[in-house]
């Protein structure tokens, strides 16, 4: 079932205020009909985004988690970015060893103009979380020592 | 804690497709929450009266609002609660416009990502501070690097209004390209004679400090403070010695030496003052050509030189400006033509840059102003102009337009026909753009008054022909080929970013686009100001501009400079980071990963430990994320923050996933 129709699944977006929340305004202003699974939490800059943030998302039920920031090189505190790159890159190996399906997350760079580009962004990726379901659901000893793992890792 | 909700309607943008009346009420039932309405205008004067009773009524510590982006009325709310005596940081948004009733239709699932976004924004609040912005004091001395037309401009109007400005010019001389042009669009009035006494201001104004041949080597501080240092490059001359007199190049030796001024047609003596209405009027030694310098011979300016200004054993010397503003207008370069080499790849002596072209107009220029072939010096009589040259070509990563070329290329052909009455110029063209006042009335007169041809199509090959250039290309109207046989071909080259634009940028911490040009804050509303407060742009540094913008941009970045110095202390963002000295390990991760060099490491009680200068950090929160002990918080945006917006979202689900 396509992700309009379907029951709406909890996806998490971390974006920027710079680039990829404007992206996301531009979008709004242009009325790009979106899926409506997506909330976004806005920060600064995609290198204030821990990638324990991502971790702890998905840990406590989202069934997918997506990071935008501006595009590399074009950070507005210019090369924030580029540590969020490296960061999330190695979040995204990091994630099968938590037991997490690291296609639950996604990180893509949208520019404040590119409104189009945001909807395309959302649109396929909530797609994509719609077809691999809801997250797995978790017992209590896999969410214990997730929670220990991830408190160490803190 | 109590929170108030204000859900806003905003007409029907947001209530056609979300109910808000059910989102203001379900906000009541969050946590904290003790008042939530639905109202038709938030932002508006009634809109915030409403707020701020409510806020008086209830006694409310901190609001949410849940209407527009927050980029657009976070400033406007944030006084709104100013005004009821609150804390302007005690405020969340929630986006329920753009991210919510103008992206989807269907109202159910928009109502409830509406209650989610608030109950979100609710529970950031719940850890929301106040903050407080701290005010310093700030150096009313201004710096502007780049002496074209715009720089001279920012210097001149920053001076006239009192301020002490420092003039930094890489070059020996201020005038950037407009003082190498003969005369100018649309009026065809004469460069020097319009640019000549503003040169001469700089010169005299008792305001302004000119540092010539000099570069700025090195940043610090910040909005208010800055430290800037300059390298001034070694002339071999002691310019305080110097008049300008110029005997020394009547009698030097050497005669061939670069002649930048005229771009490089012809070349110059090794000492030389590069124009004759060159500011400063000095000479320099260039050091490549000097006898003295490269074979320890001659001298003879040493001997000559009446107030004894000569010193081969100068060097380059440091200085270090304090300063509280920077206005940068370091103008463009010229795009480099041999990369065409199916025109020839500057291989033949006839085919020359439009900047050359202007040179040859020029009655100071090297042919005193008589167009003359550079291979015989023969008077030419067909001219090919090639327009966008290193322009709207995707093939040398020139995908942008230049701006200008359309219209030098207009009145190079107009000036043609005075200088060369006998003369017939061709003008390939791919696209005339020439938006400006009196920009196409221009154009038009270089072709009907002046019997310019022009010829849409592009340039496919140019190839010489017993004395003459073969210039073949394809008229795109006509759809057929053409070709003309040119004695001298102008190729209108394209603007491309300044030389080290990049690695200056870097130094200011400001940003570059993908070809080096220099970013505004923001494209439509802040054109002269970069991200970097304190930074400011004038000129073609930020983009190709004609005369005209860029000296309307000098004067706005110089606006900006007395704006900002109008009052005696700034404030600054609160929303920056700290650190938790408790629990700071000293490790200096942080240290190395701050974009700003924010963080300095300090002794506290004979540990080291991190700390945050408040006035440079930018609140990017990098360190934040950076940190292992979760020691360097960004205030506004902390970790429990933020969790606190990821508990809010997730809560629910994990109770539906949890066994
Ligand atoms: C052939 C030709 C003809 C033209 N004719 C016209 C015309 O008729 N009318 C018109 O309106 N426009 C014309 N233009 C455009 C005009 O040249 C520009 O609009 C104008 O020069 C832009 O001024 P600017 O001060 O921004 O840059 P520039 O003139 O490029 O000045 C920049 C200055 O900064 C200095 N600089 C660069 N880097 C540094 C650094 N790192 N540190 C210190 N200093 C630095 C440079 O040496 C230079 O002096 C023409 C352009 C060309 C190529
Ligand atoms: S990274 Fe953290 S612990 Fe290390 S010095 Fe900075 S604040 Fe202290
Ligand atoms: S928030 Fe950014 S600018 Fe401020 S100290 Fe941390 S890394 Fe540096």
């Amino acid at each position: 079932m396509s992700a309009v129709d379907a029951t709406e699944l909890r996806i998490v977006g971390f974006l920027c205020n710079w680039c990829s929340y404007g992206g996301a305004d531009t979008a709004g202003v242009g009325r790009f009909q979106q899926p409506t699974d997506l909330r976004i939490i806005r920060v600064p800059c995609s290198g204030r985004i821990d990638p324990l943030f991502v971790v702890k998302s998905l840990i406590n039920g989202a069934d997918g988690v997506l990071v935008s920031g501006c595009h590399p090189r074009d950070c507005h505190y210019s090369e924030g970015n580029f540590y969020a790159r490296r960061r999330l890159e190695v979040l995204k190996k990091f994630l099968p060893i938590l037991g997490i399906d690291h296609r639950r997350f996604e990180y893509t760079w949208v520019s404040a103009s590119e409104g189009q580009k945001w909807k395309t962004v959302v649109s396929t990726f909530t797609e994509h979380i719609h077809q691999l379901g809801p997250a797995p659901k978790i017992n209590r000893e896999a969410l214990v020592l997730a929670r220990t793992l991830a408190a160490k890792a803190v | 804690m109590k929170i108030g909700v204000f859900v806003c309607h905003c007409g029907s943008n947001i209530a056609g497709t979300v109910d808000v009346k059910a989102v203001a009420d379900q906000a009541r039932t969050l946590p904290e929450v003790v008042f939530a309405s639905d109202t038709m205008y938030a932002c508006s004067e009634p809109g915030q009266e409403g707020i701020i009773e409510a806020i008086k009524e209830h006694g409310l510590d901190g609001v949410v609002v849940a209407s527009c982006t927050p980029r657009m009325h976070e400033p406007t709310f944030r006084r709104t609660l100013e005004r009821a005596g609150l804390n302007r940081y005690m405020f969340e948004m929630a986006n329920i416009r753009e991210h919510v009733s103008w992206i989807g239709k269907d109202i159910e699932a928009n109502t409830r990502k509406a209650v989610d976004l608030v109950a979100m924004a609710a529970a950031k609040l719940t850890h929301d501070k106040g903050l407080t912005s701290k005010k310093f004091s700030v150096n009313k001395r201004v710096m502007v690097i780049g002496g074209g037309v715009a720089g001279i401009q920012a210097a001149l109007d920053c001076a006239d209004g009192g301020l002490e400005v420092v003039l930094v010019e890489k070059t020996p001389s201020i005038g950037g390209k407009m003082s190498k042009l003969d005369k100018t669009f649309p009026t065809i009035d004469c460069s020097s004679c319009i640019l000549g006494p503003k040169m001469v201001d700089i010169a005299q104004h008792p305001n302004i400090t000119l540092y010539a041949s000099s570069e700025v080597s090195g940043l610090k501080g910040y909005v208010g403070n800055f430290e800037v240092t300059v390298t001034n490059k070694a002339s071999y001359v002691d310019w305080d010695a110097c008049t300008g007199c110029g005997l020394c190049m009547e009698k030097c030796p050497s005669k061939k030496s670069r002649d930048v001024f005229n771009e490089e047609i012809g070349t110059t003596t090794a000492i030389n003052i590069p124009f004759p209405q060159a500011i400063p009027r000095k000479a320099s030694i260039d050091p490549e050509y000097c006898l003295k310098l490269t074979k320890g011979k001659c001298g003879v300016c040493e001997k000559l030189c009446p107030t004894k200004a000569i010193r081969f054993d100068q060097v380059d010397r440091e200085v270090v400006e304090s300063v509280g503003a920077i206005v940068v207008a370091t103008g463009y370069d010229l795009f480099d033509h041999t990369r065409y080499g199916e025109y020839g790849g500057g291989r033949y002596a006839d085919v020359i840059t439009s900047m050359q072209y202007e040179r040859l107009l020029s009655a100071s220029g090297p042919t005193g102003g008589h167009i003359k072939r550079p291979s015989d010096g023969r008077e030419p009589e067909n001219i090919v102009f090639i327009q966008c040259v290193g322009s709207r070509d995707k093939s040398v990563g020139r995908p942008y337009c230049s701006g200008f070329c359309c219209m030098y290329t207009a009145k190079q052909a107009i000036l043609t026909k005075d200088h060369l009455p006998e003369s017939q110029s061709y003008v390939f063209y791919m696209d005339i753009r020439a938006p400006g006042k009196m920009y196409d009335e221009f154009t038009r007169r270089a072709m009907e008054d002046y019997g310019a041809k022009y010829i849409r199509g592009r340039v496919s090959m140019i190839h010489p022909k017993g004395g003459r250039y073969v210039v073949r290309g394809a008229d795109t109207l006509m759809g057929t080929a053409v070709e003309i046989e040119a004695d001298l071909v102008v190729l209108a080259v394209g603007a491309e970013s300044a030389k080290g634009a990049p690695q200056l940028a870097e130094k200011l911490r400001i940003s570059y686009d993908a070809y080096g040009f220099y970013m505004e804050s923001h494209p439509k509303l802040r054109p002269v100001e970069t991200n970097t407060a304190g930074v400011y742009l004038a000129g073609a540094c930020q983009g190709p501009k004609d005369i005209p913008s860029s000296v309307g941009q000098g004067s706005a970045a110089a606006a900006k400079v007395l704006a900002l110095f109008s009052k005696d202390q700034v404030e600054s963002d609160p929303q920056i980071s700290e650190v938790d000295i408790k629990r700071c390990v000293g490790c200096g991760k942080c240290i190395e990963t701050c974009p700003y060099s924010a963080i300095e490491a300090i002794d506290f009680r004979g540990e080291p430990k991190a700390s945050v200068i408040e006035t440079i950090c930018q609140g990017c929160g990098i360190c934040t994320s950076t940190c292992p002990q979760g020691a360097i918080q960004l205030q506004h945006f902390t970790d429990n923050q933020i969790l606190a917006e990821v508990n809010v979202l997730c809560q629910q689900s994990m109770q539906q996933n949890y066994e």
